[in-house]
């Protein structure tokens, strides 16, 4: 399916019924307020998924670290530039794709790993790039796709959905 | 980004009156913070109780305020809520600093026995 990530803005989609799965896209701008309003929103259009405090708070972070990326990087000269979420509550977890129609990655691909050093001396420890770092290790199958000047990342996250089947 | 300053026994503590650390005020926090503690004692607690999230921007915010006040003067941290401590956690930098519960844990500490923390001197 291809989206239009320039369409107007949509209100999350809330099924909200105790047993159904919950669905919901949202298209919001990439300035830090607009990110901020759309974790909020997001984080209360998953309510119907009932996620424990712990799951809520890394889905939270996960997607904030997603969305300063896009805002910080892909849409580095462009502002206002529209972010597109789709979460998928699924049997393995809560499935996402963030969309967006800034720069690519460098490479087109995922940049590497780079794993935190604490033993470093403290003069020389970044004050950066944990981010890309949290995301790797809060999700799974992970994956970046550069298509027709859109970007496309999908991932999964773990969340204990025990509460809900019983 | 309001931070708030009281000095008790010759320790500064600063506490955050945010509920997110996060890109939207990171920059200011570092700002905010070499403000506050131009004429910091040797001994500075950053109360995070009232931080209900904090992402990467955020921690780097704190390393980079960690790092400005220089190597004779050490932050430490105190009243991580559980998202906050995750992410110190995850990324292992809960190991370069000393993190209390609260802050009047912190206070009965002497200060220069590291509690789970070591700072590495540069």
């Amino acid at each position: 399916m291809r989206v239009d990530p320039h369409k107007r803005p949509l209100p999350a989609r809330r099924p909200g019924t105790r047993g159904r799965s919950v669905e919901l896209r949202m298209v919001f701008s990439c300035t830090p307020l607009g990110v901020r309003g759309a974790l909020a929103r997001i984080l209360a259009g998953l309510g119907a998924m009932e996620l424990s405090a712990d799951d809520s708070s890394t889905v939270e972070l996960v997607l904030a670290e997603v969305l300063n990326n896009v805002s910080e990087h892909a849409y580095r000269d462009d502002p206002e530039g529209l972010i597109e979420v789709q979460l998928t509550q699924t049997r393995a977890g809560l499935g996402c794709r963030v969309i967006d129609s800034g720069h690519a990655l460098p490479g087109c691909r995922l940049p590497p790993l780079r794993v935190p050093d604490p033993d470093r001396p403290l003069c020389d420890q970044p004050e950066g790039g944990f981010g890309w770092y949290l995301i790797h290790r809060l999700t799974r199958d992970l994956a970046y796709l550069r298509d027709g000047g859109r970007n496309i990342l999908s991932f999964r996250i773990d969340v204990d959905q025990s509460l809900r089947r019983n | 980004m309001q931070l708030d300053t009281a000095m008790i026994d010759g320790t500064m503590v600063v506490t955050v009156r945010e509920d997110r650390m996060d890109a939207a005020v990171a920059i200011d926090f570092k700002e905010r913070m070499r403000d506050v503690t131009l004429d910091a004692p040797g001994r500075v607690i950053l109360d995070l109780a009232q931080v209900r999230f904090l992402d990467s921007s955020g921690l780097g915010a704190i390393i980079g305020a960690m790092k400005q006040l220089g190597s004779r003067r050490r932050l430490e941290l105190a009243g991580l809520k559980p998202p906050v401590a995750k992410v110190f956690r995850l990324t292992r930098i809960d190991t370069i600093f000393v993190i209390h519960n609260d802050v009047a844990a912190a206070l009965t500490e002497d200060g220069s026995r590291p509690h789970g923390g070591t700072a590495h001197a540069c």
